[in-house]
């Protein structure tokens, strides 16, 4: 069985979400400290939303200098899949682990709503089974999602076919609607959107379904709702 | 020595700043007609422990950039602060 490790810092706290989301499909899924140092055991790891040491100085900046970071690093390098959802996508880049930033959002709201994103590559472990244009209604839950990167850094991106999804209608003023990027490799991605709360139309969509079952290498399943 | 430093964190040129334009766009309405181009930033006040001034600047200056900035879209300026 597929083995999850979700990363969880003190002030995370979509962490519950994301096992639930990732055990309705299959997965073996822990809850791991940030204090960890070894991560042999698991095959995935994903770092969750919430609001990592409580997000003092910057959103990330200090739940990079956590136990649990070289170890991650050392597993992305490895080519292991990495996903950061939410607060994990702006650790992942105070870390360096991806390229950019996560700034606050134009017009400094709170931002809590369905988002229509739109499937820019498929290069991705968490897009592998989507389809470029494919078009997916997954919440957005944040203050500092608006991604930021300099110009060089954006080339590059879409040179090197690393930026992952984008909104249909940008809500945060994103540079080029970026929604989620990936590294250079495709192994590790993240995303300001939730997709472990996209996964049942019963709470609007399931749309995230398509989202997780790639990051966990599954193929897509028949059954939704 | 115990040196107080400042630690000044601004975006970089080029970097959209929600929080300096929503202050700039505030302006008018206060009176404050001449006033433009708002940038908004933080200042940080450390005190460092060093022989002389150019090694206190020195453990700044990688605090700064280290932890206090984030060199993908602001930049850090120390200066010791005059007593």
């Amino acid at each position: 069985m597929t083995r999850v490790g979700v990363v969880v810092f003190p002030g995370s706290n979509c962490e519950y979400d994301a096992q639930a989301a990732l055990r309705e499909l299959g997965a073996d899924v822990d809850l791991v400290w940030h204090t960890a140092t070894d991560l042999s055991a698991y095959d995935h790891l994903v770092l969750p939303g919430g609001f990592a040491h409580g997000d003092y100085l910057r959103p990330g900046a200090i739940a990079r200098f956590s136990p649990v970071m070289s170890a991650i690093a050392d597993f992305a390098a490895g080519g292991g899949p990495v996903l950061g959802i939410c607060n994990g996508f702006q650790v992942l880049t105070e870390a360096g682990l991806l390229p950019g930033a996560l700034q606050k959002n134009r017009g400094l709201t709170f931002i809590s709503e369905p988002t229509t994103l739109v499937v820019a590559s498929t290069r991705s472990v968490l897009t592998r089974r989507a389809r470029v244009g494919q078009e997916l209604v997954v919440p957005i839950n944040h203050f500092s999602g608006a991604y930021t990167c300099d110009d060089d850094t954006l080339q590059r991106l879409l040179e090197g076919d690393q930026v992952v999804l984008r909104y249909r209608e940008n809500p945060n003023g994103s540079r080029d609607d970026i929604a989620g990027v990936s590294n250079e490799g495709g192994n590790v991605v993240g995303l300001m959107p939730h997709p472990e709360r996209a996964m049942s139309t019963l709470v609007g969509s399931a749309d995230g379904r398509v989202l997780l079952e790639g990051f966990l290498g599954l193929e897509i399943s028949a059954a939704r709702g | 020595m115990i040196y107080p430093v400042v630690v000044d964190v601004t975006l970089r040129p080029g970097i959209a700043d929600p929080e300096g334009a929503t202050i700039e766009r505030a302006l008018p309405a206060l009176g404050f007609a001449g006033v433009r181009h708002v940038r908004a930033g933080k200042t940080f006040r450390v005190e460092v422990e060093a022989d002389d001034e150019t090694g206190a600047l020195a453990v700044a200056r990688s605090l700064a950039e280290r932890l206090l900035s984030n060199p993908v879209i602001e930049d850090a300026a120390v200066r010791v602060e005059s007593r």
